[in-house]
């Protein structure tokens, strides 16, 4: 279960003021671009620092401005799946997914390593390098590579964004089955309608930092929406 | 006419031990300094940045009597470091690797820096998201990324200190077998009358050590880069 409550202004004018919660095993992030979703995002994971407010995660507490409680990054334990999948550049596909596992001092397990990469269908690209990959391929290792790192929650910041129409279409597979598959939950990210229908059973709606509504897929339905998106 | 005299050898040997020596020593400090230029904001600044600069644009004389001053036998600093370290730099070999090592220290901080600001922060974070502390996105990603650059700073101050010679010969004079390098020998063979023969071939030596030292750094620094964007 994650609690979030967060105020911050950015830049001059942009107040975002975003209050949600997430309980299901798939919750999206809904509204148009410039409506402060990867700040939101950015703000769980630790990389952004809210003004005021307090997130909590499983009962933890992250951030509490009150309480000067502030988690960093390397402490949250949560994946995150970038935009432009920000694999490393210096590293073949096999280090960037070992990567989490390393950083966190876990033993080596191969049983889920095998498992993610076969979900993933990356397996024949493990000694390559990221230069190397299509954008299809290299966000199925950014997911891989979050995944591996045994999140408690994980973040995916509109991933099929930066992909063409045939290969959003051979990505959405991959999602589908990590929602049904890994036991993490998942906060997806995204102005797309058809995707957020396609992967989360929770819509929060998010307009010029603010939310607008909550509730069910069927939320996109509704006229007003569709002004955002 | 590669006949050397064993002085002329000495003063190769000596040369290239002393510009690999200030270079590997220059080179933590180096990263150091220039990722603090490339990333901190911090008080007085450009007051470091300008000091670090200043052998750039310092007479070469004046950078060594400097030196002299402050870490000569009886100069405080100097004093300090031989009653407490046993550190000793005038008129000894390490007194020319300190000279070459600062006169070199600018160009180094230069090419690091400039390697460490293109560095694309957003894997640093991506990092952090996977667990990494600070230091170990140092080490795993910024290090790895700026790794072009250090090459660029590690060679042009090797091809520096082998060319040092107005701070060196100041600081430490020209002692030969102890701090008379390739271009302190030249010059003392210059003042000699028909010693241009003999620092034809000095001269033929440093070219083929800078040259040979060129064509390395651009081929490491090739396959580093090649390595960044996935060969």
């Amino acid at each position: 279960m994650l609690a979030v409550q967060v105020e911050k202004t950015l830049g001059e004018t942009f107040s975002l003021k975003a209050a949600f919660t997430s309980a299901s095993r798939a919750t999206a992030l809904f509204g148009a671009s410039g409506a402060g979703k990867t700040s939101v995002i950015n703000m769980i994971a630790g990389l952004l620092k809210p003004d005021r407010g307090r997130i909590e995660l499983d009962g933890e507490v992250l951030f509490d401005e009150a309480e000067r409680i502030d988690l960093p990054a390397f402490r949250r334990r949560i994946g995150y799946v970038f935009q432009e999948g920000r694999l490393f550049p210096h590293l073949s596909v096999r280090r960037n997914l070992d990567f989490g596992r390393w950083m966190s001092g876990q033993k080596e397990d191969g049983k889920s390593f095998s498992h993610i990469v076969e979900m993933l269908d990356i397996g024949h690209l493990l000694d390559r390098r990221p230069g190397k990959l299509s954008g299809g391929e290299r966000q199925r290792v950014a997911v891989g590579r979050a995944l591996l790192m045994r999140p408690r929650l994980l973040l995916l910041d509109e991933p099929l964004a930066s992909l063409d129409v045939a290969r959003k279409r051979d990505i959405l597979p991959y999602l589908e089955r990590l929602r049904d598959g890994a036991q993490v939950p998942m906060i997806y990210v995204s102005h797309n309608p058809a995707e957020v229908k396609r992967i989360a059973s929770r819509v929060v709606c998010l307009d010029a930092g603010k939310v607008v509504a909550a509730g069910g897929p069927e939320l996109l339905d509704a006229a007003h929406i569709d002004v955002l998106a | 006419m590669f006949d050397l005299s064993s002085q002329d050898w000495t003063a190769v040997a000596l040369s290239l031990r002393v510009a690999a020596i200030s270079t590997l020593v220059a080179l933590p400090f180096g990263i150091a300094i220039a990722v603090l230029l490339a990333r901190g904001s911090f008080w007085g600044k450009s007051l470091l940045d300008a000091i670090v600069h200043m052998p750039l644009v310092l007479p070469p004389v004046v950078t060594g009597y400097l030196l002299l001053i402050s870490f000569g036998r009886k100069a405080p600093l100097g004093a300090f470091l031989a009653d407490h370290f046993g550190i000793v730099f005038s008129f000894r070999w390490t007194g020319a690797a300190l000279a070459c090592g600062i006169m070199a220290f600018p160009l180094m901080v230069r090419a690091i820096r400039l390697s460490v600001e293109a560095i694309d922060r957003r894997l640093e974070d991506a990092a952090a998201t996977l667990g990494a502390n600070s230091v170990w996105t140092f080490i795993t990603v910024t290090l790895p990324l700026a790794l072009p650059g250090i090459i660029a700073g590690m060679m042009l101050a090797f091809a520096r200190a082998l060319g040092e010679f107005g701070a060196t010969i100041t600081f430490v004079s020209n002692i030969p077998g102890e701090t008379q390098t390739i271009s302190a020998a030249i010059y003392t063979l210059l003042q000699v009358p028909g010693g241009d023969a003999d620092a034809l071939k000095l001269v033929v030596i440093s070219l083929v050590i800078c040259f040979a030292a060129l064509l390395a750094s651009e081929w490491l620094a090739r396959r580093a880069t090649a390595r960044l964007h996935g060969a």
